[in-house]
């Protein structure tokens, strides 16, 4: 049971975004730019990127969600499963691979982060910008998944919960929906 | 030298990132002000306590020694008594309220679910509200995410507790956008 009253029919974050909108609002810009704005990195790499991140926090709820999201994004259902126990037998590029190894890395602490693991980006091909942005979305979700663990909130243990949610993250991005949410209601 | 190459070396710490990526800066920005400085039943004074104590607990000195710089602003007191939060507020007068809160915020450091229920009740008993604790988890979040993209990309930092206290006035009275 979540730590404070949330709605029951917005689970995980869903509902600490409406319960606090006004401190919503940032993370909701931040996190719409990060993993949907311009970048060189797609799509489906930068929700790679939190759903590493978020499976090394040990967040059932974002672990799931960003799962469901880079499934749809990638159009597969093996390239999540691998990077959560071996980043190099992944099919994604030796600079995904590069920049999924520094998340690991910022997933355990900034100060974590080796000059080794910058160079070998470098070497594989990775911009500024790009080991940048890998670094933020990282660093974010670490907030996230504090976040939501750190209130207890309820992760839905059906499968379908997140397939739809994933939909959604792939459909809208990370902006509040115009109307809310009272939709979602049963 | 930072991990990548800013456009303007001299800047420390997050700054020196805001100036790099002006996209992100922005909602950056935003939330560092809504959180520490927008409206909230706990004293802004309070929320750069917890803001610098969980930076120290992650070892980012720019973020812990600029928020404590900016808590010292907000109370008036001496740049010496940063140290004093990490050492566990042992002459800065912290409510036993603000103690229970500083606690979830050190549980939420370690991580999401180190914060138990008993944590949770100990607050509640000490008058906590429901928007208190869910700003303390927020704003402990949220500096673990700050402390992570400073350090993680190798950014400086002025050493002395005096390279911080125009940085702390600004950040305590102008804010942060």
């Amino acid at each position: 049971m979540p730590h404070i009253p949330l709605p029951d029919h917005l689970p995980g974050i869903t509902g600490l975004l409406e319960y606090s909108k006004h401190t919503a609002l940032p993370i909701r810009q931040l996190t719409q730019f990060l993993l949907r704005g311009d970048s060189t990195l797609s799509p489906g790499e930068r929700e790679l990127i939190a759903t590493i991140v978020s499976h090394h926090n040990a967040c059932a709820f974002c672990t799931a969600a960003h799962t469901a999201a880079a499934d749809l994004l990638l159009g597969d259902v093996e390239t999540c499963e691998i990077i959560k126990h071996d980043i190099d037998a992944a099919p994604v590029s030796e600079k995904m691979k590069s920049l999924l190894k520094i998340a690991r890395q910022v997933q355990v602490s900034g100060k974590a982060v080796t000059t080794l693991a910058i160079e070998d980006a470098k070497n594989n091909g990775a911009t500024d910008l790009e080991i940048h942005d890998t670094v933020l979305i990282a660093a974010l979700f670490c907030l996230y998944n504090r976040y939501v663990d750190g209130m207890a909130t309820v992760a839905p243990e059906n499968p379908e919960f997140y397939h739809g949610l994933g939909q959604r993250l792939v459909d809208n991005g990370y902006n509040r929906l115009p109307d809310g949410y009272d939709h979602l209601k049963k | 030298m930072a991990h990548i190459t800013l456009p303007d070396e001299t800047l420390p710490g997050i700054v020196g990132l805001f100036n790099f990526r002006p996209e992100t800066a922005a909602p950056l920005r935003l939330l560092a002000e809504t959180l520490l400085r927008g409206e909230s039943p706990i004293a802004s004074s309070e929320r750069e306590l917890i803001a610098s104590y969980v930076s120290h607990l992650n070892n980012c000195h720019f973020c812990h020694t600029s928020h404590g710089a900016a808590a010292m602003a907000h109370l008036a007191c001496d740049l010496d008594l940063i140290d004093d939060i990490k050492e566990g507020f042992k002459t800065i007068s912290v409510s036993t309220k603000l103690r229970t809160l500083l606690y979830i915020a050190s549980k939420v450091q370690k991580g999401g679910k180190h914060v138990l229920e008993e944590d949770v009740a100990a607050a509640r008993a000490e008058g906590a509200t429901d928007q208190e604790i869910h700003d303390t988890v927020l704003i402990a979040a949220a500096f673990c995410m700050f402390n992570r993209y400073v350090d993680g990309l190798g950014t400086w930092a002025p050493e002395e507790h005096e390279g911080y206290r125009e940085m702390g006035q600004r950040m305590a009275f102008k804010g942060y956008v």
